[in-house]
């Protein structure tokens, strides 16, 4: 993708231009990583409400028999079975154990209470994702059908995140039960909410059709304005998870890394389940010598990137996998792969960032919590 | 300053440049462009003085909260001052690029790397082309 005009653009690629929007390429997405400071917008998403147009994310929707068992065989946290409004955070494994990606099942009832399934999947990952759902459907009659192009994906979060959206739809999403959706109507259009995000704030995500993404897309903005908030870009998404300790796929995630390293047990189900992968993790877990994913606090504002190493004297034991400065904390956090026996919350250790050594210590996930 | 009369490398620093005991000294900062593009600066690093440098060399980092960015040099010679305050209040850079944000200043060893270096209206064109 080497011309601006080969990248998807989302329904409200207009709307972040005419605003600011610094346009980057993101997964073959046009996306904004920010319109104005990106300590401004983390600090209103923690504080108020922070919008974020998160239409890049893959939205897969499955329609045929017996789906929930179908991919209750393709991801780590137990799908079938699951009652309907629940939505679950699960990853997906090869038959090594690699980790494909890490998504959200949706067990949803639309509009007319007939229960579906979809799935959001990381834009990175969608083509990839497609292709390994559609290499198990063989005969089981499921189709899989990708709207990710046809449709807009709206995260509102923050503390007054919900109140903001209870008055343009007809569901309050304080209503919702966290991790639970619904179909609904915002703005009198039909829409999925559900109460997830990525920031480790309250509030919810809204799914809209295309052709009403800017409609609904203005109305939360007037809301968020007078609320005290506004827009947030992908970069304060980027801080604002970090803070909340979530991985980010292609950073603490990836086919090299097994669920069992991943310090994600709530999302690994094994007990008297088959899936592709699960041999593989049970082995994984028996490994007392891969590394574990941890959180540094690190001395000083200065922030660890990716790839940086980690010392515990002269030994490389792991290495960072995301970090930053934080604006909520206002420390540089970074989170990281370490050899298990340097692993404990309190193990001082040093990272190596560009070539000055830097103190840190092993801190609890996550960094953020709210209160 | 006035940066209509400051000379400005392509990596966006910016070096006025003074006669001083018999030889010449530049002061070297960062243009309002880069400022604005790094954003939520959190961090500087700088050397100390008495350092050599190299033009286009790497002399310092600035760091915001998305990246790192080397700070590089726009001349050759021997670092005479740095502003040690400014570390602490990175937001002189936004309020005053072109004269209290100042980095460093430097004894030139020669001046051949000044050729290189471009006026405001030149830079101006650069940045403005970027976008």
């Amino acid at each position: 993708m080497s011309s601006v005009d080969q990248l998807l653009k989302t329904p409200l690629h207009q709307w972040h231009v005419d605003h600011n929007g610094r346009m980057v390429e993101f997964a073959g997405w046009s996306m904004p990583v920010q319109y104005s400071s990106i300590i401004e917008e983390h600090v209103q998403t923690r504080n108020s409400i922070g919008m974020f147009d998160v239409s890049h994310m893959g939205r897969l929707y499955f329609s045929g028999p017996r789906i929930d068992q179908f991919l209750d065989s393709l991801t780590t946290r137990r799908i079938a079975g699951v009652q309907c409004g629940k939505i679950r955070y699960s990853l997906m494994t090869n038959e090594a154990g690699g980790i494909l990606d890490d998504v959200l099942v949706y067990h949803l009832p639309n509009m007319a209470g007939q229960a579906f399934h979809m799935m959001v999947v990381n834009a990175s990952n969608r083509d990839k994702i497609v292709s390994w759902i559609n290499s198990w459907i063989g005969e089981t009659g499921i189709h899989l059908d990708d709207r990710t192009t046809e449709t807009a994906m709206i995260a509102v979060q923050g503390p007054r995140a919900n109140a903001a959206v209870k008055q343009l739809s007809d569901v309050d999403p304080d209503s919702l039960d966290y991790y639970t959706g619904t179909t609904t109507l915002v703005c009198g259009r039909e829409a999925i909410v559900s109460r997830t995000g990525y920031t480790g704030e309250d509030g919810c995500e809204i799914i809209v059709d295309n052709e009403h993404a800017n409609k609904v897309w203005n109305e939360v903005f007037e809301l968020a304005q007078s609320a005290g908030g506004g827009v947030s870009g992908l970069a304060a998404r980027d801080t604002l998870r970090l803070e909340a300790g979530m991985p980010l796929y292609g950073h603490e995630l990836n086919e090299a890394t097994n669920p069992a390293q991943t310090d994600l047990n709530f999302a690994i189900q094994m007990k008297d389940r088959k899936f592709v992968g699960r041999s593989s993790i049970l082995a994984a877990r028996k490994d007392q010598s891969l590394p574990v994913r941890v959180g540094l606090e690190l001395k000083g504002r200065r922030a660890a990137r990716e790839q940086c190493q980690v010392y515990n004297g002269d030994t490389i034991v792991g290495v960072v996998t995301s970090g930053s400065y934080t604006p909520t904390l206002e420390k540089s956090i970074s989170m990281a792969y370490i050899d298990p026996d340097f692993a404990r919350v309190g193990t001082p250790l040093m990272v190596d960032i560009r070539g000055k050594s830097n103190p840190a210590m092993v801190v609890e996930l996550p960094f953020y919590h709210r209160s | 300053m006035n940066p209509e009369e400051l000379l400005f490398a392509e990596t966006h620093e910016w070096a006025h440049i003074a006669d001083q005991d018999g030889g010449k000294v530049a002061t070297i900062g960062i243009s309002a462009n880069a400022v604005e593009a790094l954003t939520d600066l959190v961090y500087m690093d700088l050397p100390a003085a008495g350092t050599q440098v190299t033009a286009g060399n790497s002399f310092g980092e600035v760091e915001s909260v998305k990246a790192t960015s080397e700070l590089y040099c726009p001349v050759d010679g021997e670092i005479v001052d740095v502003n040690t305050s400014l570390p602490d209040n990175l937001e002189i850079l936004n309020s005053d690029p072109y004269g209290d944000g100042w980095i460093i200043k430097v004894k030139l060893s020669n001046e051949d790397s000044l050729a290189k270096l471009l006026d405001y209206a030149a830079y101006q064109k650069q940045c403005d082309e970027a976008h």
